[in-house]
């Protein structure tokens, strides 16, 4: 994170600038908070409904910084050795075995050598020699324990691993953890994060996303698209288009060639599978509906 | 908005700590750390310029959603508090320092305690008083829109032992097992068949044991309580039960409604019977009125369905069915609730009267939907539901 700070020099206008420049636009608590996370060197945790681009930052975050993104995947029944590190059983046997036959004698510290340490996300991330960007993504999927373990790692930065010795970071990794809201946090991991909540964007933050992503569009076209979207996440529905949902859609209309929406309604009503996920979601926008909100929006 | 005029001695450093404890004060988990943090995020930033630091500091210190919300408010009030009320962002911070002398009383002195409110504030107390008497429903109707002080319902004894039979109930409901076995650390027998493939890694020796256990497969609980005012004199122990229902448990959830849906889970949490006394009626306001049972019940599926409830999900419904508004909803949001939830229980205090039939509009739109519809009109009643549930 140092590193991101470092770089920057002007402060969280020019960061929320050079992300715009790899693709991702950022509203002002989100760029502060990025920039916050690489000043004080703390890790940032994102909350936020599934689809606004809380995966997407750390990639658009290791662009702008030029460094490898490592990514954590979180689940159930996740534990150190999955994430941390493992020994190579199999590679330590084959060496025991190749050492009886061959006659030779085996030394037992060659056998718990860095080359038989499998590493995993967070061991990578603490060695590595430019500072990376590590994604721990879904951190409330993981057991409490897992979160307790994370816990020490995110304040040392320091791995101890029995057989070899303490590891610690030679640069600190800019780490960013995102929530869904599957299970509460502790307060513990809350009190060590920076903290963002990334919302559906406004419709003009809506349309810069369109533009930097999406394909090339008629301005009506991008305008129509996101103003049906925004209408959408109005109505009543159980799981709300995302950002990433509403790129989808718009790839779908720009691969069907179409350039109004009002135009062709049954095509329209049948990309919305880009869009609504769930049979109740697809019962409660027929035709009709569908056509008011773009009616709305034109 | 203008900035708020600290003394000229006051530094950055201690206008910020005092920004800190004011945060404190409304219910954020911040402290000394978090000061020192803040002084070094305002050197990160322009610290010249109030919309940066707004955003810096609300980065820092808001630590999850909740916070992220209430956060800007909350910043304006201290910053910017000159000529704006104070009470109006602080409504926490003022229900603690009007609890706090409760606490210095010894628990049960009701009767001295309501003395002391009247001569306070004399006709408040008046009415309180009167409620305790035969003058209740009118005393009721004229003060249901103020906030209702929920002390002086019951004596403790049968409070406690609501919740006890309550908690024993939440026992009851959530201990559950499965009957398969999965892998697990902490297990309780081995596992041949993974302890075998594991071994085939250390050449047949099985240095490392893999366990197995039968996981927990909890019952979830969601209570909905009906504090309308025809349910107004069970109301107090009614809470009591919807607390040691929930108390133990962490992903219970418990909601008060009257003519509107309120979320009590997080108010439950409260250790102190008095001060959660004091917090249930502040957010119980309205508390005794009409019922909106239907729309209630709808906008409990409308907006919490999707996260809590689930097929491993029993509702609880505490309610005698009597609502002012229509009740032709009750069976729609009903089967609402049913199409996600596994059960939904209906506790009726009237059903163990003698003679009670279910004849009102509101019981009889309910009942086609009901898993159970069960008596809970006295103590006793309460604490035999647990071999009900235990059945379900």
């Amino acid at each position: 994170m140092a590193e991101a700070g470092s770089t920057e020099g002007a402060g969280f206008r020019a960061l929320q600038a050079r992300l715009r420049g790899a693709g991702y636009v950022a509203d002002d608590a989100l760029a502060m908070a990025l920039h916050l996370a690489g000043a004080l060197g703390r890790p940032l945790l994102l909350e936020g409904p599934a689809g606004v681009g809380k995966t997407e930052v750390a990639k658009a975050l290791a662009a702008v910084c030029d460094t490898r993104l490592i990514r954590l995947q979180c689940y159930e029944g996740l534990d150190a050795s999955a994430a941390i590190y493992e020994w190579n059983y199999r590679r330590q046997l084959l060496a025991i075995r190749a050492a009886e036959s061959g006659g030779a004698a085996l030394d037992e510290d060659a056998l718990f050598d860095e080359k038989y340490l499998l590493r995993r996300p967070l061991l990578e991330a603490i060695s590595a020699e430019h500072s990376p960007v590590l994604l721990i993504d879904e951190i409330d999927r993981a057991d409490e324990e897992f979160e307790a373990y994370l816990l020490e790692v995110l304040s040392d930065f320091q791995i101890s691993i029995p057989e070899l010795g303490t590891i610690t970071a030679r640069t600190r990794p800019s780490v960013i953890l995102t929530a869904n809201g599957t299970r509460d946090l502790s307060d513990a991991l809350r009190r060590r994060c920076l903290y963002a909540h990334i919302g559906y964007p406004e419709r003009e933050a809506e349309l810069a996303i369109l533009a930097a992503r999406g394909p090339d569009l008629a301005p009506r076209l991008a305008e129509q698209i996101v103003a049906t979207v925004q209408a959408l996440r109005r109505e009543d529905l159980e799981k709300k288009p995302g950002v990433a949902e509403m790129l989808d859609w718009a790839g779908a209309l720009s691969g069907l060639g179409l350039n109004d929406l009002a135009a062709d309604p049954a095509t329209v009503q049948a990309t919305l599978v880009c869009l609504l996920k769930t049979v109740a979601d697809r019962d409660a926008v027929p035709p009709e509906v569908l056509s008011r909100l773009i009616g709305r929006a034109a | 908005m203008r900035a708020t005029r600290f003394p000229a001695r006051a530094n950055p450093a201690e206008r910020v700590s005092g920004f800190i404890a004011h945060l404190r004060l409304n219910g954020f988990g911040v402290g000394p750390a978090e000061t020192t943090a803040a002084l070094q995020a305002l050197g990160a930033v322009e610290a010249t310029d109030p919309q940066e630091v707004r955003l810096a500091l609300r980065v820092l210190l808001s630590g999850d959603s909740e916070g992220w919300q209430r956060f800007d408010a909350l910043f304006d009030a201290y910053w910017y508090n000159a000529g704006r009320p104070r009470d109006e962002v602080k409504p926490k911070a003022q229900s603690r320092t009007r609890t706090r002398p409760a606490l210095w009383q010894p628990a049960g002195q009701d009767g001295a305690d309501s003395q002391d409110t009247a001569q306070k504030e004399p006709d408040p107390g008046a009415s309180e008083t009167a409620s305790q008497g035969e003058g209740r429903l009118l005393a009721t109707r004229s003060e249901s829109r103020h906030r209702r002080d929920l002390r002086q319902c019951l004596d403790p004894e049968s409070l406690r032992a609501a919740e006890t039979a309550a908690e024993r109930i939440a026992r009851a409901i959530r201990d559950r097992r499965s009957r398969r076995r999965r892998i697990a650390r902490k297990g309780h027998s081995p596992n041949l068949r993974a302890t075998i493939r594991k071994s085939l890694a250390s050449g047949g020796d099985p240095l490392e044991i893999v366990l197995e256990r039968r996981p927990e497969r909890p019952m979830r609980l969601v209570v909905l309580c009906d504090v309308s005012g025809s349910m107004e004199v069970y109301a107090r122990v009614f809470l009591a039960f919807v607390r040691g229902l929930v108390s133990r448990d962490t992903k219970a959830e418990a909601f008060l409604f009257h003519t509107r849906l309120i979320r009590i889970t997080a108010g439950l949490a409260e250790r102190d019977p008095l001060r959660l006394a004091t917090r249930l009626s502040l957010l119980a306001e309205g508390f005794g009125g009409g019922t909106d049972i239907a729309g209630c019940l709808d906008s409990f599926a409308k907006a919490h369905g999707a996260r809590l409830l689930d097929r491993r999900t029993l509702v609880l419904i505490l309610s005698d069915g009597y609502c002012t508004a229509s009740p032709e909803g009750i069976g729609a949001a009903l089967t609402r609730i049913k199409r996600r939830a596994g059960r939904i229980v209906w506790l009726n205090p009237l059903k163990g009267w003698a003679g009670y039939a279910p004849v009102a509009a509101g019981i009889q739109a309910a009942l086609p939907h009901l898993d159970a519809h069960l008596a809970a009109n006295t103590l006793e009643a309460l604490a035999a539901l647990e071999p009900e549930f235990a059945k379900l």
